[in-house]
């Protein structure tokens, strides 16, 4: 079912809102800035729930059917086959991302005016912020991919300006442009992937000939015969399935924005933003944005299992790798931001075993707990003026004891531990991991369970570490610093309250199967949405069962396995309070010591930007100069350009030397020149042929009628004297000269004889048959010679009884 | 009319601004903003008066200019150049307004020059006569070549000789392909013509078609430019004064590109796909290449000028790729250019009246101190990135997908036109928008962030009013265009969508044939200039004798059947001469054998020669047989 709805006030109110900022905010005091920023916040939210209220109404959890709303704004980019609409749609998955963009992202922004509140470019701040409220709105309700990508693409854009939005700090780098850098570092690591995205974009269009989301999906439902199922051969190699390599090339992109291997290295740099930023963009919405790609294109997704695998497998990659680098960061930002890699690791695990409802619950827990850990470290940097690194703090729970509450609900909550809401949506992503069965790679499932298992006991490790060195223990800072520590006021504190109460409490949306067939809640509200892709991938692949089916009907298997998850998560928080809790220990700084090399790797993120450096960065420059300076300015420009100008010049310089300034040179050579003309031009006449109707029949007699005009033409090809030539005519050879004609009151025969005339051309008619010569005299006046030449024409008759002409003695008349 | 009104505007304001007195240089600017002002919103009327639904040529006016020789003052416009039209002339007050205070020197004739490029840049646009396009393409190297040489900086005579001798190479080459198409349709039909619109619906034989396309080809490629004859556009760029630089960016660069898709392609569509497979692969080559020596540069004017071979690149890549995406999405980038380039050289322009310099080390930080004209100049900068919902996304986006799709083009015709893998060729032009993103934000982050580090930065004033004004029309249109670009892309739909029929409808005659004349085809648009003669062309081939002197001239001799040549199977073309020749003018007959004329022929001739009498001038001269 369709409904309309005009969903884009909901992005615009932010837009709008981000345009008054930017143009107007500088001149304008903060309540303006902030009132006009936050309020359209709020505006968005207020809408959203309406959408939602209107969703759930027609939302039936029993037969997993659901209204989705539409707005077709306008006609956006129309040339030929390329139609593509401004259209926005909102279907319970939009839902839910609506929800946590609007919810978190309004709290955020009134922590930001707390937060920023000393800040000199308020307004710009503000303007960036509902900016990018706009782009992420309008990425989850694009109801087609282009909208889809300008929302991912601005989005984008947003954080690179957020991240260097302190673009003059002077941080540990000489010249200052430590954050500009980061920033353009996301930019352009992200414009990497989405490069592959636009790629995958163009594949689908290809086949399809449509990106709408509902035309995409019609044409997965086509089951085998569908133009997704039709094998393809990109770039000449091949051939794969075209929805696998569409898949693949979009989670490229995705690999970009959500930061995944092998594009994450720009998401811990991007810490160097404001800390509100970091919450908003790089840890609740923005880097999700890839998950809900692929669970937004599910139907893709589910057609290609050997792609799901590669998901699942970079997810469960990532997860791990990005938590043990967690394990020795000590930037209290570094910590989280490793920390959201990892959490986006388990995302992508989930979505690529086909369980996007479990991913998309994991992005939405994890927008609450990284959101509210984010606020909290946050205030304690706030209240710290500026102090990130974890070694120095400690003991911060006395004086910033709301602050080190929240933290601590969230930290319990992406640790795994239960009752708190990340443990059931990390749980349910494992769970559906191990029972994965995916056709294309059948050890997919323990594999990524145990990758997801190792990471799920380090980062129950590095938040332990993080909180207690934070909070507990002694305070390492030194007295002045401590006197001017304060708590966060009221615009900080409510947010880091509501989300750590979402962290607390929101698990219940989505309980296990163990609890009941419709216990999950979150499960039921998805299914209309993220289901269709197995239906399609079951009519398509026929005997594939790429949905976790196998054992999820086993609850004691389940019940089992959440057992151990738990397990494993209260070891590592067990170990961590343990070994830090009165700061940082001596057998911790023994263990590094022993292992100095593994642990260098993990503190230096396996050097990974190290290698990107030597195999992309540093070429890349080597080879633009090389190209600049060798190619362009020597090749193209010295060689060729200027090369052909200076032969010219040489030319010049050669011809130069015969400008001696000598009149005898000059004489002779004019004497010299001269000779050389009169030889030329004072070649006598002798070349000349006689056409007749343009035919140059050389000797051989021509052939014309009786009564036809024929055309004499004694032109020569190039004639350079034919102002001097003078031409006698006669046609029948008796003679006497035709033409020039005698005048008819003329003087005598005699002087007819002498006339000369300039006609090249004449034209005769023969009114007798016969064989004739036609003769031509000519003469250069100049010289006084004179040349003839002759031509045969037989004239015949038509209408003459036919006689066997061959030859000149057959004919009666003969020669004349 | 209106055509002529817009090209007559500037010519009367440089004639007006030539007369004034040379020490008021205000009133003289003065003088030059009243009329580029006044051609703007003269042609403003063009959008007014255009009829989305037609896809000929509108506005359309012709007089005959040289009688003899066939010119036809012929001009109008279509879907095509109309936007070009109007980007001419909306930058021209842009750019008037920013030379008020970059030019003190000989103001009057700077002035008098903008406005006879104007001129120049809109006929070279609007003319349907190949002569009259070649002379408007001449006179627009003049002005620029004064501009460069007398208001430039740095090596500034080098960087105008260059940027004159270069172009001109490639002008020359193609006036010999313009004269040779003038004699060969000439001699074909009897119809000396230069005009457009009469030329382009014949077609020449295979081989000639793959020269005469190459000839014009090298005169477009040198002005788009295209790697790897694009070394002139870093050194013009540099040295020439702002005002030169966003002209040349703005709008002369189109020129070759616009060459191409109303003359070239159109006239010579064999040879055009001959030849496409290479201009394509050149143009990837000249989007990476582009892209990356930009980056490789010191001096933020070359930046841009090296980016603009990569833009252009893309623009050449849509436009080989010959399908609707494709060729809108080139035309739209052809303005997306003309904007976001021209945008960001009046940018670096404002920095260099304040710094006197273009060295990016000199820059950095000045953000803190123009924080207005920073984000002014960070949107044309993401423009010029083609970041979605700004006007450069909707080229580039379009071209690509062209380029991707294009053997599902033309009609479902596979044509030859890629000897690579399309996709492939996409695919390696989509690096072209990271890379772009890559020397874009370098230039950016050099001149606008980090902490000021030159001392002459720090007291450096924001954008002035006259400053935000010239921005501000760039600035709406970059958003207008990325987010609703209908009105622009309606309007060129349907006049692209002829050009690729009439493109696939000649290419499909052209093939295979071999001839050396050229054929007429009778299933070709007109324009209502075209002659009526030739809606209707006879049967047959009339000889004529034309006799020496110029004085007798024979319409009426005999018909004369051609003999048939091999192959076979070509047709002749249909070729019809005017019913009276206006002058003897030195056309060659044609110079084949001739068949001889059966009895029975030649007795129906000579009744049809007594039943319409004989023609004057010849009657006493018999001959004596």
């Amino acid at each position: 079912m369709k409904e309309s709805f005009p969903l884009i006030w909901i992005p615009l109110l932010p837009l709008l809102g981000a345009a008054f900022n930017l143009l107007l905010g500088r001149k304008l005091s903060r309540r303006w800035v902030h009132t006009v920023a936050v309020g359209t916040v709020f505006g968005s939210l207020v809408m959203t729930l309406f959408v939602l209220r209107q969703l759930y109404a027609g939302w039936d959890s029993h037969h997993h059917t659901m209204v989705t709303l539409h707005h077709a704004v306008f006609d956006w980019i129309n040339a030929g086959a390329v139609q593509i609409k401004f259209g926005l749609m909102a279907d319970t998955l939009t839902g839910v991302m609506l929800f946590i963009v609007t919810f978190v992202g309004a709290l955020i922004h009134l922590y930001s005016t707390g937060y920023m509140d000393h800040e000199r470019d308020y307004a710009r701040f503000f303007g960036y912020l509902n900016l990018f409220m706009g782009a992420m709105l309008l990425l989850v309700l694009g109801d087609n991919l282009v909208v889809l990508f300008l929302g991912w693409e601005g989005v984008g854009l947003c954080s690179y300006l957020l991240i260097g939005f302190w673009y003059d700090k002077s941080g540990t780098q000489k010249l200052g442009l430590e954050n500009a850098n980061a920033g353009r570092k996301a930019f352009i690591v992200n414009r990497i992937g989405d490069l592959a995205f636009i790629i995958g974009m163009f594949i689908l269009f290809a086949a399809v000939g449509s990106l709408d989301f509902a035309d995409l999906s019609a044409a997965a439902a086509q089951g085998p015969q569908g133009p997704l199922m039709s094998s393809y051969a990109p770039f000449g190699f091949g051939p794969f399935s075209l929805a696998g390599v569409a898949a693949l090339f979009l989670f490229i992109g995705a690999t970009g924005k959500s930061a995944q291997i092998p594009l994450y290295v720009w998401l811990p740099d991007a810490m160097a933003g404001p800390t509100p930023v970091s919450a908003l963009i790089h840890a609740a919405t923005m880097v999700t944005a890839g998950v809900y790609m692929v669970a937004r294109m599910n139907f893709l997704y589910m057609l290609t299992p050997s792609v799901m695998a590669v998901v699942a497998l970079v997810g469960a990659l990532t997860a791990f790798v990005a938590a043990t680098i967690g394990l020795a960061q000590n930037d209290i930002k570094k910590v989280l931001a490793y920390s959201t890699v990892s959490q986006l690791g388990y995302m992508f695990m989930g979505v690529g075993v086909g369980a996007y409802a479990a991913g998309i619950f994991h992005v939405f827990t994890h927008a609450f707990f990284k959101a509210c850990l984010f606020l909290g470290a946050g205030a304690v940097i706030h209240a710290l003026h500026h102090e990130q690194d974890i070694r120095r703090m400690g003991g911060l729970k006395s004086s910033l004891s709301v602050t080190r509450l929240t933290f601590l609900v969230a930290t319990i909550a992406i640790a795994g531990i239960p009752p708190l809401s990340g443990f059931f949506s990390k749980d349910e992503i494992l769970w559906k991991a191990i029972s994965t069965a995916n056709p294309a790679a059948p050890w997919l499932g323990p594999v990524i369970y145990v990758l997801g298992m190792a990471g799920a006991i380090c980062t129950a490790f590095y938040m332990f570490r993080l909180y207690t060195l934070t909070f507990e223990g002694k305070c390492r800072l030194s007295a002045e610093e401590q006197a001017k520590i304060h708590p966060p006021d009221w615009r900080m504190a409510t947010p880091l309250v509501v989300l750590a109460f979402g962290a607390l409490v929101l698990g219940v949306l989505g309980l296990p199967g163990l609890f009941g067939e419709h216990a999950n809640f979150f499960h039921n509200w998805l299914a209309p949405t993220v289901d269709q892709g197995a239906k399609f991938a079951a009519l398509a692949i026929p005997g594939a069962h790429v949905t976790p089916a196998i054992l999820s009907k086993s609850h004691g298997a389940e019940g089992g396995l959440m057992a151990l998850s738990f397990a494993i998560a209260l070891l590592g928080s067990v170990i961590a309070w343990r070994v830090y809790n009165k700061g940082p220990s001596v057998w911790a700084r023994n263990l590094t010591d022993r292992f100095r090399g593994p642990y260098n790797a993990i503190y230096n993120k396996y050097f990974v930007d190290e290698f990107y450096f030597l195999v992309v960065i540093w070429p890349f420059k080597k080879i633009a100069w090389l190209l600049w300076k060798v190619v362009d300015a020597l090749i193209i420009d010295l060689l060729c350009v200027r090369g052909s100008a200076r032969i010219v010049d040489l030319m010049g310089r050669l011809v130069r030397q015969f400008q001696t300034g000598s009149v005898q040179h000059y004489l002779a050579g004019l004497l010299v020149g001269v000779g050389v003309i009169l030889y030329v031009v004072a070649q006598p006449p002798d070349d000349f042929r006689i056409r007749a109707n343009s035919i140059k029949a050389a000797g051989a007699p021509l052939k014309v009628l009786v009564g036809e005009r024929v055309f004499f033409d004694a032109r020569r090809p190039v004639d350079k004297a034919m102002r001097a030539l003078e031409y006698k005519w006669d046609f029948d050879g008796d003679g006497k000269v035709d033409e020039p004609q005698a005048p008819t009151q003329q003087k005598g025969q005699k002087e007819q004889a002498q006339r000369w005339s300039k006609r090249q051309m004449a034209n005769f008619i023969y009114k007798k048959p016969g064989r004739y010569r036609v003769v031509m005299d000519v003469r250069d006046t100049r010289w006084h010679t004179q040349a003839r030449e002759t031509q045969v024409i037989d004239v015949i008759d038509p209408n003459a009884p036919k006689v066997p002409v061959s030859g000149s003695s057959t004919h009666g008349k003969g020669v004349h | 009319m209106l055509l002529i009104a817009i090209l007559a505007i500037p010519l009367v304001g440089a004639i007006a601004v030539a007369l004034m007195p040379r020490k008021d240089e205000q009133g003289a600017r003065h003088m030059g903003m009243v009329f580029t002002l006044l051609t703007f919103f003269v042609s403003l009327a063009l959008i007014a008066g255009f009829k989305i639904s037609d896809p000929g040529m509108q506005f359309e006016f012709s007089v005959p200019w040289v009688r003899s020789l066939g010119i036809n003052f012929h001009v109008g416009i279509d879907g095509i150049s109309l936007w070009l039209v109007l980007l001419a002339t909306l930058l021209g007050p842009i750019v008037m307004l920013s030379t008020y205070k970059a030019i003190d020197t000989r103001v009057k004739e700077f002035v008098a020059s903008l406005l006879i490029l104007e001129m120049a840049m809109i006929g070279a646009l609007v003319s349907l006569d190949l002569f009259v396009f070649y002379v408007f393409w001449e006179i627009m190297l003049v002005p620029m070549y004064l501009m460069i040489g007398v208001w430039g900086h740095g090596a500034k005579i080098y960087a105008a000789l260059k940027f004159v001798l270069y172009t001109l190479v490639g002008s020359l080459v193609m006036l010999v392909a313009i004269i040779y198409v003038y004699v060969s349709h000439g001699a074909a039909t009897g119809f000396y013509t230069f005009d457009y619109m009469v030329l382009t619906q014949s077609v020449w034989g295979e081989q000639a078609q793959i020269f005469l396309f190459l000839a014009f080809a090298i005169a477009f490629a040198i002005k788009v430019p295209m790697f790897p004859l694009h070394t002139w556009l870093p050194d013009a760029h540099t040295q020439a004064p702002t005002a030169g630089s966003v002209i040349l960016a703005g709008v002369l660069l189109k020129m070759g590109t616009y060459g191409f898709i109303r003359f070239a392609i159109p006239l010579f569509p064999y040879g055009a796909a001959v030849w496409a497979p290479y201009i394509s692969g050149l143009a990837v080559i000249g989007i990476i290449y582009g892209a990356l020596v930009a980056y490789a540069q010191k001096d933020a004017k070359k930046l841009v000028a090296y980016s603009s071979v990569s833009h252009l690149g893309f623009v050449m890549l849509g436009l080989m790729a010959m399908n609707e995406a494709g060729v809108t999405g080139s035309l739209y980038q052809m303005l997306n250019h003309g904007i976001s380039t021209g945008g960001l050289f009046l940018a670096i322009g404002m920095l260099y009246e304040r710094r006197h310099t273009h060295e990016l080390d000199q820059f950095g930080g000045l953000w803190r101190r123009m924080p207005v004209f920073a984000g002014m100049f960070m949107i044309i900068m993401l423009s010029s990135a083609g970041l979605p919902g700004l006007n450069g996304f909707v080229g580039e986006f379009l071209i690509l997908v062209g380029a991707f799709t294009h053997h599902q083009g033309v009609a479902g015709t596979d044509l030859p036109i890629f000897i690579w893998h399309s996709r492939l060729m996409a695919g390696i032009a989509a690096i072209g928008v990271v890379l772009g993103a890559v020397y874009l934000l370098h230039l950016y982050q050099k001149l606008m962030f980090g902490p000021i580090t030159q001392p002459k930065n720090a007291d450096l004033d924001d954008a002035s009013w006259r400053e935000i004004l010239t921005f501000a029309p760039l600035i709406v249109l970059i958003f207008a265009m990325g987010i609703y670009p209908k009105p622009f892309l309606e309007r060129m739909e349907p006049a692209v969508k002829l050009f690729l029929k009439e493109y696939k409808v000649k290419y499909k005659a052209s093939e295979g044939y071999t001839g050396q004349q050229p054929k007429q085809l009778a299933s070709l648009s007109r324009s209502k200039y075209a002659l009526p003669a030739l809606s209707a062309p006879r049967a047959g081939i009339v000889a004529k004798t034309t006799m020496a002197g110029g004085k007798a001239v024979s319409p009426k001799v005999p018909k004369i059947v051609r003999p048939k040549i091999v192959p076979p199977k070509v047709v002749r073309p249909k070729i019809v001469r005017p019913k009276v020749r206006p002058r003897g003018g030195a056309a060659p007959a044609p110079r084949t054998p001739r068949k001889r004329i059966s009895p029975e022929d030649m007795r129906r001739i000579r009744r049809q020669m007594q039943q319409r009498g004989r023609p004057p001038g010849r009657g006493g001269r018999g001959g004596a047989g």
